[in-house]
Parts: C-alpha cells; sequence; structure tokens
C-alpha cells in the first residue's frame, strides 16, 4: 500500500503510461507484420543494407565506448587531475544537444573546412560521406551515456573491497579488474545497451555529418526517413524490426544482469 | 475563434518530427491539432441552409522547399492587400514527395504546391485536391561548386571525373528525378565521355532529404559539386558558390504546380492567395527570384 495514496491513483498512472507507449508500438508492428519484404523487388537490397550498416557501425561505437570509455568514467569518477571538473561536465554536453546541433558541430570541427578538419583533409581524409563518419556521429551522440553510466558506478563501488583485495596482495590493476569492475558489472551492461541503442537510432548527427548514402551512410533511421516518400511500407517495415531489436536487446540484458536495466 | 497554429505544422527542420507525423498521424488526430473549427470538414460549396464551418483565419501552405524565400516574399505582399489584414500564414516546407506523403496519411492543409507535376498528381488521384491544380512557376538546373571549387569541376563533363564528390537527393524528390534525367540528356553528348551518366551516378555520396540541403552541403564545401534549381543559388550570399550553367538541349524544365486541397479551413483566402500568384504582380515576385512565370 503506498501511504497517503489511494491505490488507484499509481495503478491508473501506470496504465496509462503503458498504454501511451504501448499503443503507438502495436500500431507500428500491427502494419508492419503485414508488409511483405519482397514486394518490391528493390526493398530487400534497401532493407538489407540499413540494417547491416546500423548493426555493423554501432557495434563499432559500442566497442570503441567499452575501450575509450571504461578507463575514461574511472579516471572522471576516481583519478585526481587537473582540468577534471571541465572534463566532467564537457560529458554531459553531447547528452543535452539535440542531436542535429551535434550534426552541426560535428560539420564545422571536422568537415572538410573545418576547425579539425581541414587539416586531416590536407592529410587526405575525409570524413564526411564515409561509414568512419556515420561512426563519429554515432561516438559523439552516445558514448557519453555509457561513461555517465559507468562513471556514477565507479564512484558509488565499494572502496573498502578495493583497499582490502590491495591489503591481500592485489595490485592496483588486480584489484580494479577482479572487485571494481565485477561491483560495476550492472552499470557496464547498463551503460552498454544506452549507448548501443542511442548510436542505433542516433539520426540527426548522421544525416548532417555523413549524409545518406545506401550501404555506407544510409543507417536505419536515415533509411525509415528516406523511404517515407517512396515506400511508406517498406519504412514500416523497417521500423518494426527496430522495435523487435529493441525489446530483444532489453530482454538478453534483463536475462544477463539478472534485473530491469536501469539508465543511471 | 483564435486559431492557433500548431507548433508541427510551423516551418522548422527537425524533420524528424515531420516524418513522425507521416507515419503516426491520423486525419482525427491531425485535425484536433490544427486547432481550427474540427466539428466539419471544410466545405468549400456548402448545401442551402447548411451550417458551414467558419473560414480559418490561418492558410496553412504546404510548398517544396525551393519555394521556401519566395513564398514569404509573396505573403509579404499579399498581406498587404485590403481585406488581407487579419489573415496568418503557416508554411510547411519539405521535398514535394514529403509533403505528397503526408498529405496521404492525413495531414490537413489549405494548399498544396509541389516542385513538379507528378507529387501533385499523385495527391490528386488520392482525391484530396479541390479543383485542378495549375503550373504557376517554372525553374531550370544548374550545377553548383563551392567556393575554392575543391573537386576542380569547371566543365559538366568533370562531373564524371573519378573522386568528384557530388550530391543530389533520392529519385523520389523531384530535383533528384529532374537532375537524372538532366543527366540522361548530357550523356547523349559525346564530348561528355563514354558512360557519363553511370560515372556522375557513382560520384554520388549522398542523397540528402531536399534540395535546400543539397545547396548546403556544397556551400559549406563537404560536396565538390550537385545539381539545384537556378534559383537556388540566389538564396546563397555571393561567392559562396560558383554556377555552371546546363544548356537548354540538356536542361530540364521544372513546373510548379499548385492546389486547393479539399481538407482546407480557410479556402476563400487560399482561392485569393493563388490568383495573386498568379497575377502579374505574384509573378513579377517570382520572376525577381529568377523564376520563370507559368
Amino acid at each position: 500500500m503506498t501511504p497517503g495514496m489511494p491505490r488507484w491513483t499509481p495503478i491508473t498512472a501506470a496504465i496509462s503510461v503503458g498504454a501511451f507507449i504501448g499503443i503507438p508500438t502495436v500500431a507500428l508492428l500491427m502494419r508492419a507484420v503485414a508488409v511483405d519484404p519482397f514486394a518490391t523487388a528493390s526493398r530487400p537490397d534497401a532493407l538489407g543494407a540499413a540494417f547491416w550498416l546500423s548493426v555493423t557501425t554501432s557495434l563499432v561505437t559500442l566497442v570503441i565506448a567499452i575501450i575509450v570509455g571504461t578507463p575514461a568514467a574511472f579516471a572522471l569518477a576516481r583519478v585526481p587531475f587537473p582540468g577534471r571538473g571541465l572534463a566532467n561536465a564537457l560529458v554531459d554536453v553531447p547528452v543535452i544537444l539535440p542531436p542535429a546541433v551535434a550534426g552541426l558541430a560535428l560539420l564545422l570541427a571536422f568537415g572538410r573546412r573545418g576547425l579539425a578538419g581541414s587539416w586531416l583533409a590536407d592529410a587526405g581524409i575525409t570524413l564526411a560521406f564515409s561509414t568512419t563518419g556515420v561512426v563519429l556521429a554515432q561516438c559523439f551522440v552516445s558514448i557519453p551515456f555509457y561513461v555517465r553510466t559507468v562513471r556514477a558506478a565507479f564512484l558509488r563501488a565499494d572502496r573498502d573491497l578495493e583497499a582490502a583485495a590491495m591489503i591481500d596482495g592485489a595490485t592496483g590493476w588486480g584489484a580494479f579488474r577482479h572487485v571494481t569492475v565485477p561491483l560495476a558489472r550492472p552499470a557496464l551492461v547498463a551503460g552498454g545497451v544506452l549507448c548501443w541503442s542511442r548510436a542505433m537510432g542516433e539520426f540527426g548527427a548522421t544525416l548532417m555529418f555523413a549524409g545518406s548514402l545506401r550501404g555506407r551512410t544510409q543507417t536505419m533511421p536515415l533509411a525509415i526517413y528516406a523511404l517515407l516518400e517512396s515506400d511508406l511500407d517498406g519504412a514500416v517495415l523497417l521500423g518494426g524490426t527496430f522495435v523487435v531489436v529493441a525489446v530483444g536487446i532489453l530482454g538478453v540484458t534483463a536475462f544477463v544482469t539478472g534485473r530491469q536495466p536501469r539508465a543511471e | 475563434m483564435l486559431p492557433t497554429s500548431p507548433p508541427e505544422m510551423a516551418t522548422t527542420r527537425l524533420q524528424s518530427r515531420r516524418a513522425f507525423i507521416a507515419l503516426f498521424a491520423t486525419p482525427a488526430s491531425l485535425s484536433a491539432c490544427r486547432g481550427t473549427n474540427t466539428a466539419s470538414s471544410a466545405q468549400t460549396t456548402p448545401e442551402p441552409g447548411s451550417r458551414v464551418a467558419a473560414e480559418s483565419n490561418d492558410v496553412v501552405m504546404f510548398a517544396a522547399s525551393s519555394l521556401t524565400l519566395v513564398l514569404d516574399k509573396m505573403w509579404q505582399a499579399f498581406r498587404t492587400q485590403p481585406g488581407n489584414e487579419g489573415l496568418a500564414f503557416t508554411a510547411n516546407y519539405g521535398s514535394s514527395s514529403q509533403l505528397r506523403t503526408q498529405l496521404q496519411e492525413g495531414a490537413e492543409a489549405d494548399i498544396f504546391a509541389s516542385a513538379d507535376v507528378a507529387q501533385m498528381e499523385q495527391v490528386a488521384k488520392a482525391g484530396l485536391v479541390d479543383g485542378n491544380a495549375t503550373v504557376f512557376a517554372r525553374n531550370r538546373l544548374v550545377v553548383i561548386v563551392p567556393k575554392g571549387n575543391p573537386g576542380k569541376v569547371t566543365t559538366l563533363a568533370d562531373l564524371a571525373k573519378p573522386g568528384v564528390k557530388f550530391v543530389t537527393t533520392p529519385p523520389d524528390v523531384p530535383i533528384g528525378a529532374y537532375a537524372r534525367a538532366s543527366l540522361k540528356k548530357l550523356a547523349s553528348d559525346p564530348s561528355n565521355g563514354n558512360g557519363y551518366e553511370a560515372k556522375v551516378l557513382a560520384n554520388i555520396v549522398s542523397e540528402e532529404a531536399n534540395v535546400r540541403q543539397v545547396v548546403v552541403k556544397v556551400q559549406l564545401g563537404e560536396a565538390d559539386a550537385g545539381i539545384c534549381y537556378a534559383t537556388d543559388v540566389t538564396a546563397v550570399p555571393a561567392g559562396e558558390v560558383t554556377t555552371i550553367d546546363i544548356p537548354d538541349s540538356a536542361n530540364v524544365v521544372a513546373e510548379y504546380t499548385i492546389a486547393i486541397l479539399k481538407s482546407a479551413k480557410a479556402p476563400a483566402a487560399a482561392r485569393r492567395l493563388i490568383s495573386f500568384i498568379n497575377s502579374p504582380s505574384g509573378q513579377s515576385i517570382l520572376v525577381a527570384a529568377k523564376f520563370k512565370p507559368a
């Protein structure tokens, strides 16, 4: 029994929230299952290219997040260094920025005439309109979600356990590897899922920075947007695929961590 | 009644929101969010004695993105005419094919202005057009290259050079269809070399959502070249892009069509606006923006 509130109030609210999220999801799935993926000759190619590009680029982003983001999160949480306050604040910036603004910022930074992009261009490297550009946009938008989640876990971790491990002869790395990381494991998984799903769903920054070309830069969200004009059913099918993949990942996550994934 | 223009219909660059409308909106929800009389759909030829939906003060126009600047000017001129002072204008700019999809999915507006005949025909075939669509302006294509010309594109033949970063739109968007048609014509000119069309198409690095975004990618110098309407160049600050003319023999004349929609809530004002656009003063505004008159 919830104190100070009649029982039906939170239940009604929960049902309303569930219906609000459930109805559009069901509407999309109902229309998606009725779509024949092979109805037009070009549809399987278009959908397949977008699906695989999204899967591969978002997984690359996730791997980068884990390799770079985990030590970065540890440093931001636990290792004092000059400018740490600023670095902690900067990590939060892409989380607040609208993706379109992120795309514009990337263009002005890494575009051919951009702040850093003009040097890259001189070295023969152009990122705009490339698959690397897609990964760059995804990293910019989604890695902060991983770092924030993992940073919070490192801040909460029980340092007495780490100290105990080191008294028992563990090296600093050993304590990190066998105590700190296992303690933070649910947050690592939750942060990974959050990061990966943001990367999969990235739209504005990708469209702005990487453009849209099938098989090279046109990820699932961009393909859905493009298909709206030529093949609405194809867009619906791709949208339904998105829902199925998302639900599948949430299920796997819940199974792996043994509990509901949490954002923070 | 004070009609409020819904945020969804406003000129917004947040195109994902429009996609969202097109995907999920039902006619009922859109008419509700339009904020005008939702009790009945607009009746342009009311039965005698029947109750007529009040004419809205807000003219909602779905228009091809290449019309963005000229329609704002058009509206300013239209507003000054007697009887139009109290009217408001809400424009939803996008690629004509995107707007067509939104209309087919139940979005409501007073006027649809398409950059071609094909998208208008599809809207008419869906039974959404009130009366006939008319051609109100024409446009021609040009090739644009950015300041500094990083791709060293100085002739139309240069578009086929390997490695030139060429941007266009998907063929469903009018400019994308026109550009491809023009490239096909250019390919028949032997001075452009063998396999011209295929080579240029292989140079496409991005299919942007609409013609304005093609122009922006060239203007920023990210792309080496793009094909847009002659009128688009007038919107770019002088010197930021250079134009390469496409000869008449290979050019494609874009025909802009306009029509009142059956979902119109301000049909009388919409009719006045369309006659103004077709009037000598309206056509002179189009010509000043480098459009060709109808």
